[in-house]
């Protein structure tokens, strides 16, 4: 203790070995092991042989992970812009002042992301039902036909709902705490210059929100290239609707626990992260150019 | 910007403009606000579609199976048997449910305090000291905040079963110990909330580095360590895709994976003993969200203040 304190500074290293050394065995390591595993292959005749980037050359071609990671594409496009839209008028209605309940209306919407997406998509699932689910029951009632959220052309919209109705209130809880940093001096100041609720919304709010916007749309990002857990339980509900295949990332779980290619599923996991990690900071750059200094 | 200045109210006398502005920061006590009755009606229409599916899940959980199949989904049945569930679904298989129960509180609980421990050290580490590699090893772990948690799964398993760690608890927990994102909010965090000050006066009183760490900075760092602890808390309680590919054994299950395999037995069922199965997966799935929803809103002071420090600076 007394070296230390003659030289506090040293400590510092201490702090963050355990961190480190964990994260070098739990995330490198894995990564590391993967990467060298995916330059290998299984042969029935002649054991396993180094094989080179083939692995990658062959899952580049993949049709069935070219399909996973397109269905995945067209879910993020649609499902992320509609949440944090709504995520933001959310949160700008809380903000607002305007509100009755607010407080009752906040944590209303954030629970559903302390559910479980398991329990979250029995439940959707089962409400989707077209046999005992409530819409199912009331169009019945109503000599209506029953919607057909669980049949193919509906299914991606069946998922964004229940990965909407779980994450909205993360998101919009995230965008709150950054609107009420905001000093409000600065409201004051726009008021007096005659500025009404949406001019205030739209020139102080929202560029004052950049920074979280992006944040919550970075782990938007990452979240949907990696949905599976949704499709994988609805799959056992409707498996002529949802194939292994359906996102890239239930194909990834395919080819390593069903049909053991481990090598290739290695190559496709890495394939994977490189994408989002990729995107991700593609995206990040794009962000902070744009920000005005 | 959270020093005191004097409410607006009492510089400006007259209330004709300005009712956003009467406090600095505490906006709670802003009086002079009219409330809109017509925004108010629609985020309560807003509210009604977050909780129908929770709606839904406590009245199915009063349900038999066949009342499940034959009632209205949303209202109850006549023969409400809400304690009949609740005793069903933990002496089905021998009590298995509890066990998965018990299974999740400890997978969810070491591994949210750890990391929030070891996210919070290591955050302080980087906040606080400077020393050779500070800055590469941070950008190091930055990077890492990108890489997707499902995609790292699969090549942990790998290393997992090379190793014999698949199919025990720690399959689960290890990884998640470690936090990217835990460390990068307490690293913000310590910046701001551990003042140089109090480490010096600290330091001068003798105070050796691991005894200010534990006995002033984590105090210091409270709000932020709640919500890593926390968010990691949900994370591990309803993770799914890791224990779905480590654990073979139903024994060691958590909650996620006991519940989605009592729901494919129920989705086969109609025969035999899993005919009942339907009732017991929604009473299951009912009792399985209320220690976390009971943990947010217990804890809601803490982690909306250190969410707000992650969302502010980047």
């Amino acid at each position: 203790m007394s070296r230390l304190l003659a030289r506090p500074r040293s400590a510092g290293p201490l702090f963050i070995a355990p961190f480190m050394v964990l994260f070098l065995l739990l995330f490198l390591a894995p990564l590391g092991y993967a990467a060298y595993l995916s330059l290998f292959q299984e042969k029935l005749v002649g054991g396993t042989s180094f094989v080179g980037l083939d692995n990658y050359l062959a899952a580049v071609k993949d049709p069935q992970l070219r399909e996973g990671v397109v269905r995945v594409a067209t879910f993020f496009v649609i499902q992320v812009p509609v949440m944090l839209l709504l995520a933001l008028l959310f949160a700008l209605a809380l903000d607002s002042g305007l509100l009755r309940l607010a407080k009752v209306i906040r944590l209303g919407i954030f629970v559903p992301y302390a559910v479980p997406s398991v329990v979250a998509t029995l439940m959707w699932g089962y409400l989707y039902g077209p046999d005992f689910g409530p819409f199912a029951q009331l169009s019945d009632k109503l000599s209506l036909p029953a919607p057909h959220f669980l049949t193919d052309s509906w299914m991606l919209g069946s998922l964004a709902n229940i990965v909407t109705w779980e994450f909205v209130g993360y998101n919009m809880i995230i965008l709150y705490a950054a609107l009420r940093t905001i000093p409000t001096e600065l409201y004051e100041a726009a008021a007096l210059d005659g500025a009404g609720s949406w001019r205030i919304a739209w020139s102080i709010k929202i560029p004052a929100l950049r920074p979280a916007l992006t944040l919550t749309l970075l782990f938007s990002v990452i979240g949907s290239f990696q949905l599976f857990n949704e499709p994988s339980l609805l799959m056992k509900i409707v498996p002529d609707v949802i194939d292994s295949s359906y996102t890239a990332n239930l194909y990834a779980y395919t080819l390593a626990f069903t049909s053991q290619q481990i090598n290739y599923a290695a190559a496709v996991s890495f394939l994977l992260g490189l994408v989002i990690v990729v995107i991700s900071y593609a995206f990040l750059l794009t962000a902070n150019r744009r920000r005005p200094a | 910007m959270t020093t005191t200045t004097p409410p607006a109210s009492n510089v400006v006398p007259t209330s004709d403009k300005a009712p956003e502005a009467t406090g600095n920061g505490k906006r709670r006590g802003r009086p002079s606000r009219r409330r809109s009755t017509p925004l108010t009606i629609a985020m309560l229409a807003v509210l009604a579609y977050f909780l129908l599916p929770l709606v839904w899940l406590l009245i199915a959980s009063t349900k038999s199976t066949q009342g499940l199949i034959n009632s209205f989904g949303l209202w109850f049945d006549d023969a409400p048997q809400l304690l009949t569930n609740i005793r069903d679904t933990f002496t089905q298989d021998d009590g298995v449910f509890l066990h998965w129960l018990l299974n999740t509180l400890l997978y969810a609980g070491v591994s949210a305090v750890g990391a929030a421990l070891l996210a919070a050290a290591a955050g302080y580490g980087f906040a606080k000291f400077r020393f050779r590699g500070n800055g590469a090893a941070f950008n190091l772990v930055l990077g890492a905040v990108m890489v997707p948690a499902t995609a790292l799964a699969i090549p942990t398993y790998l290393l997992f079963a090379k190793v014999g760690l698949v199919n025990t608890p720690w399959a689960i927990i290890l990884p998640s110990l470690v936090s990217p994102f835990g460390l990068y909010l307490m690293r913000v965090y310590a910046q701001d909330a551990v003042p140089d000050s109090i480490l010096e006066a600290a330091r001068m009183d003798g105070a050796g580095e691991f005894r200010i760490f534990f006995l002033i900075v984590l105090r210091l760092l409270a709000p932020g360590l709640v919500t890593v602890l926390l968010f990691t808390l949900v994370a591990t309680w309803n993770n799914y895709f890791l224990p779905l590919i480590m654990l073979n054994d139903s024994s060691l299950y958590p909650i996620t994976l006991g519940l989605s395999s009592w729901a494919a037995q129920a989705q086969n069922g109609g025969a035999g003993a899993s005919s009942d199965m339907l009732a017991l997966v929604v009473t299951g799935s009912m009792i399985s969200v209320i220690p976390l929803v009971v943990a947010f809103l217990m804890l809601q002071r803490y982690w909306q203040s250190g969410l707000a420090t992650g969302g502010v600076k980047q």
